[in-house]
């Protein structure tokens, strides 16, 4: 039980990478981009073969980044020079990427047990290091060692690589380009108007949220020890639980909140799915039902409550005058004896 | 600083709906013109000044501003020598933004972005001193999203960010049709304000004869494409409402007249 949840935990970061560029996409420039589903495998399946090929891990990830930052673009350049409704690029490039994703595999699935990898890498620097059990000794001090996990390294180095990723797309956003790409989702004419191409904003946009989808594919391939060519069937709604799941829960208006709220929205997710998946009734086969229901009531559920409270208050204000109706009326019976 | 040459602009060309918009326009402004356009609904008012805009391209003629033939520029290019003022509050601005971050998109019309400021000490400065100009207390918010604003208030905005650039051409296009009358008033000052302080040449097109007459230096009053009537500095001055809807049913008059004589045939 206990182990699950630090499951939860290392996945919820990784994908957090993935919620991040979901939340560019989808809030941030309001176009709900279904590419996701292909980049995603596209980074994972370039950051794969090319660790296979004998490629350093580190640059082989950030290559996986770089193939759905081309993604990206060419989605964002099918809307704005090919003037296709979001929804319908992202689908045609979710197809596209598909077949484009077994090309660059070969075959369906990549094993990559046997292969040095980011997370090997790091787990050998982290035992050289030896500091496990710094980590552990509050756990034995409480007594509460068997609960610990089996080993830190994959949490706290997500945790590195998800802040640094979270700092940088922050000061991205606060720059005049990120402005103006934030202004674009937000009243495109508007920034038209003040001699801006949108067009390249938009494209910019997509391509950082899928440079980012791929990059947490590429490290989800190496945390998983496999690459697989359908790794990638749902993962927009995933992210769209994640960032939905975030800004409910802990979501403000600033851009630094938001962003940590998506990555705990990630991690939030995991944790429902893994407890979802001890329920005894449920298979695993049954998550993307489970995923769907997670999006709708994060969507449904505080809009019916802010309606309700609304009702409520509403009718506590009726009975208030009814009172104070009441009173004044008995006030002017009783002057009037 | 600013010439139309022959304009012509026919929607829906060939067919069943075919609409002359604009009919042979030629005009000219001279730097800090000011000229207030009125004319009925189909006029061709929001026509010409889409065609200013670049947003609509003319069928035949040219557009010049400040000595350079910018018929066939794109919006955004062209964007650099415009400020536009819409008639909608909610068009000019950015909801989900804050205040000086709006203010941050309207200086692209001046300078290139970079990746490495954001808003600095120096521009907010500069920001706090313009919106102090507007007296509705916008410099005390430059942290408030603009979609908590009035519509007073984001057209007031609007009207700062479209003007403090100075650009060569500004456009305002019934930008006071949409407020409530104190707001409208508000409006109005600000506008004749902000056009004298940067000493902007100006086309507004406006429903309201009295706001027509009362802004600007030149007049045009506009009917089916056409400028049926103009009034200088000079004829301006004199000119009252009675006298603009005299010039109006004269033109309107005999165009009813000749009707008339079609369907007698």
């Amino acid at each position: 039980m206990v182990s699950a949840l630090y499951g939860a935990v290392e996945s919820g970061l990784i994908y957090a990478i993935m919620a991040l560029g979901v939340y560019i996409s989808f809030r941030i420039l309001d176009f709900p981009d279904l590419t996701v589903d292909g980049s995603f495998v596209t980074g994972g399946a370039v950051a794969s073969v090319m660790i296979v090929g004998g490629t350093y891990p580190i640059v082989a990830t950030l290559a996986g980044a770089v193939a759905g930052l081309i993604a990206g673009l060419i989605t964002g350049l099918l809307h704005t020079k090919g003037n296709i409704n979001p929804l319908l690029a992202g689908i045609l490039m979710m197809i596209a990427l598909y077949s484009v994703n077994l090309r660059i595999m070969g075959q369906p699935n990549i094993p990559m047990l046997n292969e040095t990898t980011l997370f090997t890498m790091l787990s050998s620097w982290w035992m050289n290091l030896n500091i496990d059990q710094l980590f552990m000794a509050p756990f034995e001090w409480l007594g509460m060692a068997s609960f610990a996990p089996r080993t830190f390294y994959i949490i706290v180095s997500m945790i590195v690589i998800v802040l640094v990723v979270k700092k940088l797309l922050d000061f991205f956003l606060r720059t005049e380009a990120g402005i103006t790409l934030r202004a674009t989702g937000d009243n495109q004419s508007m920034v038209k108007s003040f001699s801006t191409n949108t067009n390249l904003y938009i494209m910019i946009g997509m391509g950082l949220s899928n440079a980012l989808v791929a990059l947490s594919g590429a490290l989800v391939v190496q945390f998983n020890g496999f690459a697989d060519v359908n790794l990638g069937v749902g993962m927009i709604i995933i992210g769209l639980a994640s960032v939905i799941i975030g800004e409910v829960l802990f979501g403000k208006d600033k851009i630094i909140r938001m962003t940590l709220a998506v990555i705990l929205g990630s991690i939030v997710y995991r944790a429902i799915y893994s407890l979802a998946l001890r329920v005894d009734f449920l298979e695993a086969s049954d998550m993307k039902l489970i995923t769907a229901i997670i999006v709708i009531s994060a969507l449904v559920i505080p809009n019916s409550l802010e309606k309700s409270r609304a009702k409520r208050e509403f009718k506590k204000s009726k009975q208030r005058a009814a009172l104070n109706r009441e009173q004044e009326g008995e006030v002017q019976h009783a002057s009037a004896k | 600083m600013l010439q139309l040459n022959n304009i012509h602009k026919t929607f829906y060309p060939n067919t069943p709906d075919e609409r002359r918009a604009l009919d042979n326009v030629s005009q000219s402004l001279n730097p800090g013109d000011f000229v207030t356009i009125i004319g009925s609904n189909g006029a061709g008012k929001s026509t010409l000044l889409n065609i200013l805009a670049g947003t609509l391209l003319p069928d035949e003629g040219d557009v010049w501003i400040d000595g350079q033939d910018v018929t066939a520029w794109p919006e955004e290019k062209r964007a650099k020598l415009i400020g536009r003022v819409f008639q909608n509050p909610l068009m000019g601005t950015a909801p989900g933004m804050t205040i000086e971050e709006n203010m941050m998109i309207s200086l692209g019309r001046t300078q290139r972005r970079s990746l490495f400021k954001g808003v600095t000490k120096k521009t907010r400065e500069r920001f706090r001193e313009h919106l102090s100009t507007l007296e509705i207390g916008l410099e005390n918010r430059l942290n408030s999203k603009v979609g908590l604003l009035s519509g007073g208030e984001r057209q007031a905005l609007s009207l700062l960010m479209a003007t403090f650039t100075e650009p060569k051409i500004l456009l305002l296009d019934e930008h006071t049709a949409a407020l409530d009358p104190s707001k409208e008033s508000l409006i109005i000052n600000l506008t004749k304000d902000l056009v004298e302080k940067h000493q902007l040449t100006t086309v507004m097109v406006t429903h309201q004869m009295e706001q027509a007459i009362d802004l600007g230096n030149r007049l045009w009053m506009m009917d089916e494409g056409n400028i049926i009537f103009e009034a200088n500095e000079q004829a301006k001055k004199d000119l009252t409402v009675p006298d603009l809807l005299n010039e109006f049913e004269k033109v309107r008059g005999k165009r009813m007249a000749n009707d008339r004589a079609l369907l007698a045939k």
